[in-house]
C-alpha cells in the first residue's frame, strides 16, 4: 500500500499523472467551503493514499468536468474494484455527484458540461465513439438521491429496463426477472400482491428499494448510488445498507454519502473529495482511523462541511 | 432575554393578526364579487340568447288538403315532374281553404302566405311516390316567414298597414286559418337539414355546421401532430442556441398575430400559389391549422417542461434512448397538457371568422358541402351573414345559430376533457 504525502515524497502510482495544475491554487479560496481557511499547500492537487484498486474494473484517469466556466472536478484519478464498494464523501458541492455521473455519462444530457480525461470500464473507454451511452447505462446502473419511480405500476417499473433492452424472451422470463429483482431489493414481501399498484403509492423507503430493484433488473456490472438513503429513516437506511452489502458480492458499487457512519459500514474504500479535487483515497478503516491529509481529518472530525 | 423576546414575538404577531385577517376577508370578498359579476354577465348572455333563439327551433306549418289533380300537374297529357306546376296545386288548396280569394291582387297576396318550400315539398312527395298522382293528400306545409313571425308575435298588428310586411287582408286570412286550426307549430327540422337560403323559413345551418366540422377535422389532423412534434423537437432535441431562441420568439409572436393576417396568407399561399379550391373547407382548415399551431406548440412545450426531470433521469439512467424517454415517459405525462392546448386552439378555430372572409368562405352557399373541396361556410360566418340580413325571421335564426355554435363548442370541449381523463388515468 503506497501512500503519498503532501510534499510528494511518496511514490506516485505509475501511469497516473498527478501533477498539480496551475489553476488549482488560484481559484480555491474563493470557493472555499465553510470551516477552516484552506491553505494553498494543503491543496497541491495530489491525491493522498492509494487510488489503485485490487481488481480494478472502473478506472478513471485525469477526469475533469467543467460546467461552462465552473471547473467542477479536477484531475480525478480513481479505480474501482470488481466487487468493491467505494464511498465518495466530502462537503456539499465538492463534485461527488458530478464524478459519479461521469461514470455512466449522465453528464451528456447537461449541455454545459464538458468532460475530459479517460474512464474505462473493463478496459473499454466509455467515452469512445464506438460505445453507445445507451449500452453503457445498461452496464452501469444508477440509483438517485430522491426516489424517482416511474408513474407506472410496480411491475412495470421493474420490468422497464429489461423491456427496453430486450432482456426477457417472454412474459414468464420477465416475471422471473421482476420477482428476483424485487426479492433481492428486499421489497418482494411487501409488494407481492400489489404489483399493479402505482410505484408512487409506496412509502419513500419502499420507493427507493423499488428504484434499486429497477436498477438491478437490468443486471448491470456497476451500480452508482447518489445518496440513496438521504430521504430515508434509520430502519429503511439499515435495510438498504444490508442490501448494498448483499449486492457487493456481484457488483462494483460506488456510493455517495454524507454519513460517515454509512461510509464506514458499507464501503471497503473511501474517497474524500474537496472543492472538486480528490484529496484522499484509502481503505475505509485507514481513512477513518488514521487520515493522512489534514482536510480529510478536518472533514471526518466534523470541522468542515 | 430569550423568554422576553419570545413573548414579544407573540405580541407583535397577535397585534398584526387582525390586519392580516382583514386583508384576507377583503381579498375573498373581492374575488367573490368578481366571480358574481362574471356569472351575472354569463347568465344574462345565455338568457338573452335563449329567449331570442328558442323560437327559431319551432316553425309554423299549414295543414292543407292537396288535390294532386292531373289537370293542374299535367295539363298537356304526359306527366313530367320537372315541368309540373306544383305551386298551382298548393295555391289551389289554400284558395279552397280560404274561399274568398278573388281577383289577381287577392291571389298575389294569398300566394305570399305560403313558403316557396311548400311546392318543393309536394314535388318531393310525388317524386318518392308517383302513384299518388290523382289522389288528394293532407299535407303539412311551411308557411312564409312573415306568417310565422305574426304567429310568434313578432309583427305588430296595430301598425299602419304599409309599415308591416302583412296587409290587413293577409292578417284576416291568417286569423281565419288559426280559427280553423289549420296553422300548427312544429319542430323546425329545416334549420338542421338545410343549407342557407334567401327565404328565412327555408334556411338552415347544416351547411355551415358541416363546413365547420370539415374544417376542424383538417385543423386538428394537421395542427395537433405537427404542433406536438414541433414541441417535442424544440424541447428534447433542438440544441439550445441563437436559432432556437429565434424560433421560440417567432412562435410566441405568431400566437399573437391577428387572425385576419393568416387569412391573407392562406389566400396568397394556399389558393393563389398551391391552388387549393377557394371557399372550400380544405383551405379553411389549413388556415385555421396555421392559427392553432402556435397555441398547441406553446401549450405542448409547457406540458413537456412540466415533466419532472427526475423521471427523465430515471429512464436515461436505465439506458433508455432519447426517443424512448420521450415516447415512454415524457409524452404520456405531457399529453393531458397538450390536449388542453388543443382544446384552446380548436375553440379559437371554431369561433374564427375574419380569416375565412379572406379565403372566400363568406359566400352565400345553399348546398350542404359533401366533401373537403366543396364550397362551404362556417358557423360564425353564417351567424354574421344572418345577423346582417334585414328580415325579422333571420334575427331569431342568428340567435339559434349562436346556440348551436356554443353547443358544438361545449361538445368538443367535453370530448377533449373525457379524452384527457382517459390518458390521465393511465398511470
Ligand atoms: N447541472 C449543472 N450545471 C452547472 N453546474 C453544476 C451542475 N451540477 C453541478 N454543478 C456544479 O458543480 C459543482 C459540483 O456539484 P456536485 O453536484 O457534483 O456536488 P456534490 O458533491 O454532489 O454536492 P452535494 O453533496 O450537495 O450533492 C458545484 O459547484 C455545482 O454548482
Ligand atoms: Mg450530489
Amino acid at each position: 500500500m503506497k501512500s503519498i504525502d503532501n510534499d510528494g515524497t511518496g511514490a506516485v502510482p505509475s501511469g497516473i499523472d498527478l501533477q498539480p495544475r496551475s489553476v488549482v491554487g488560484v481559484e480555491v479560496p474563493r470557493e472555499a467551503a465553510a470551516g477552516a481557511p484552506v491553505q494553498l499547500t494543503e491543496l497541491s492537487g495530489r491525491t493522498v493514499g492509494d487510488v489503485k484498486a485490487q481488481d480494478a474494473y472502473v478506472v478513471a484517469e485525469d477526469v475533469n468536468v467543467r460546467y461552462g466556466s465552473n471547473h467542477a472536478i479536477r484531475d480525478i484519478t480513481l479505480e474501482i474494484g470488481r466487487n468493491e464498494v467505494v464511498a465518495l464523501i466530502g462537503p456539499s458541492g465538492c463534485g461527488k455527484s458530478t464524478f459519479l455521473r461521469c461514470l455512466n455519462r449522465m453528464n451528456d444530457s447537461i449541455e454545459s458540461a464538458i468532460v475530459t480525461g479517460r474512464i474505462t470500464l473493463g478496459g473499454q473507454d466509455i467515452y469512445s465513439r464506438e460505445l453507445d451511452p445507451v449500452a453503457l447505462r445498461a452496464r452501469v446502473g444508477m440509483v438517485f438521491q430522491k426516489p424517482n419511480p416511474f408513474p407506472k405500476s410496480i411491475y412495470d417499473n421493474v420490468a422497464y429496463g429489461p423491456r427496453i433492452h430486450g432482456l426477457a424472451a417472454d412474459r414468464s422470463e420477465l416475471d422471473h426477472i421482476v420477482h428476483t429483482s424485487l426479492d433481492r431489493a428486499g421489497l418482494l414481501k411487501e409488494v407481492r400482491d400489489r404489483f399493479d399498484d402505482p410505484g408512487t403509492s409506496l412509502s419513500g423507503g419502499q420507493q427507493q428499494r423499488l428504484c434499486i430493484a429497477r436498477t438491478i433488473a437490468v443486471n448491470p456490472e456497476v451500480i452508482l448510488m447518489d445518496e440513496p438513503c438521504s430521504a430515508l429513516d434509520p430502519i429503511a437506511t439499515a435495510r438498504i445498507e444490508d442490501l448494498i452489502d448483499e449486492l457487493s458480492k456481484n457488483y462494483a458499487i460506488v456510493i455517495v454519502t454524507h454519513s460517515m457512519q454509512q461510509a464506514a459500514r458499507v464501503s471497503q474504500r473511501v474517497a474524500y473529495f474537496h472543492l472538486g479535487m480528490l484529496i484522499e483515497v484509502d481503505e475505509t478503516n485507514r481513512v477513518f482511523t488514521n487520515p493522512q491529509h489534514k482536510l480529510t481529518e478536518d472533514y471526518i472530525t466534523g470541522r468542515i462541511g | 432575554m430569550n423568554v422576553r423576546s419570545k413573548s414579544m414575538t407573540r405580541e407583535i404577531v397577535e397585534a398584526g393578526l387582525a390586519k392580516r385577517r382583514r386583508k384576507d376577508r377583503v381579498f375573498r370578498t373581492l374575488g367573490l364579487l368578481s366571480t358574481a359579476v362574471g356569472l351575472v354577465f354569463l347568465i344574462t348572455f345565455f338568457a338573452t340568447l335563449a329567449s331570442q333563439g328558442a323560437s327559431a327551433f319551432k316553425q309554423t306549418h299549414i295543414i292543407l288538403n292537396i288535390e294532386l289533380s292531373r289537370e293542374l300537374l299535367a295539363p298537356d297529357g304526359p306527366f313530367d315532374i320537372d315541368y309540373a306546376d306544383f305551386d298551382a296545386v298548393v295555391r289551389q288548396a289554400l284558395r279552397r281553404e280560404l274561399g274568398d280569394v278573388n281577383g289577381r291582387r287577392d291571389r298575389r297576396e294569398m300566394n305570399r302566405l305560403l313558403s316557396i318550400g311548400a311546392a318543393y315539398q309536394v314535388k318531393d312527395t310525388i317524386a318518392k311516390n308517383p302513384d299518388l298522382l290523382g289522389s288528394t293528400l293532407k299535407m303539412l306545409l311551411p308557411v312564409s316567414a312573415d306568417v310565422d313571425m305574426l304567429l310568434k308575435g313578432n309583427i305588430d298588428r296595430d301598425l299602419e298597414q304599409s309599415q308591416r310586411p302583412l296587409s290587413d287582408r293577409q292578417i284576416e286570412w291568417v286569423d281565419r286559418l288559426i280559427e280553423k286550426d289549420r296553422l300548427v307549430s312544429r319542430f323546425n327540422s329545416a334549420l338542421f337539414s338545410n343549407g342557407d337560403s334567401r327565404e328565412p323559413e327555408l334556411s338552415g345551418i347544416r351547411g355551415a355546421l358541416m363546413g365547420s366540422v370539415y374544417m376542424l377535422l383538417i385543423t386538428i389532423l394537421i395542427a395537433f401532430p405537427v404542433g406536438v412534434a414541433t414541441a417535442i423537437y424544440l424541447e428534447e432535441f433542438a440544441p439550445r442556441n441563437f436559432w432556437a431562441d429565434l424560433v421560440e420568439v417567432n412562435i410566441n409572436n405568431l400566437a399573437a398575430v391577428p387572425s385576419i393576417v393568416f387569412g391573407l396568407l392562406g389566400l396568397a399561399v394556399f389558393i393563389n400559389w398551391i391552388g387549393v379550391p377557394r371557399s372550400s373547407s380544405l383551405v379553411g382548415g389549413l388556415v385555421l391549422a396555421l392559427i392553432t399551431l402556435p397555441v398547441i406548440i406553446i401549450a405542448s412545450r409547457a406540458a413537456i417542461k412540466a415533466v419532472p426531470p427526475s423521471i427523465r433521469e430515471a429512464a436515461t439512467g436505465l439506458g433508455a434512448s432519447r426517443m424512448q424517454v420521450v415516447a415512454h415517459h415524457v409524452l404520456p405525462l405531457a399529453l393531458p397538457g397538450m390536449l388542453t392546448g388543443a382544446i384552446i386552439g380548436m375553440s379559437r378555430a371554431l369561433g374564427e371568422s375574419a380569416p375565412l372572409l379572406m379565403i372566400g368562405m363568406v359566400a352565400f352557399i345553399v348546398d350542404v358541402p359533401a366533401g373537403f373541396t366543396d364550397p362551404a361556410t362556417a358557423l360564425p360566418v353564417q351567424i354574421y351573414l344572418w345577423a346582417d340580413s334585414p328580415e325579422r325571421a333571420f334575427a331569431e335564426r342568428t340567435a339559434a345559430a349562436i346556440i348551436v355554435l356554443l353547443g358544438f363548442l361545449l361538445l368538443m370541449n367535453l370530448a377533449a376533457v373525457i379524452m384527457r381523463r382517459r390518458v390521465e388515468r393511465q398511470w
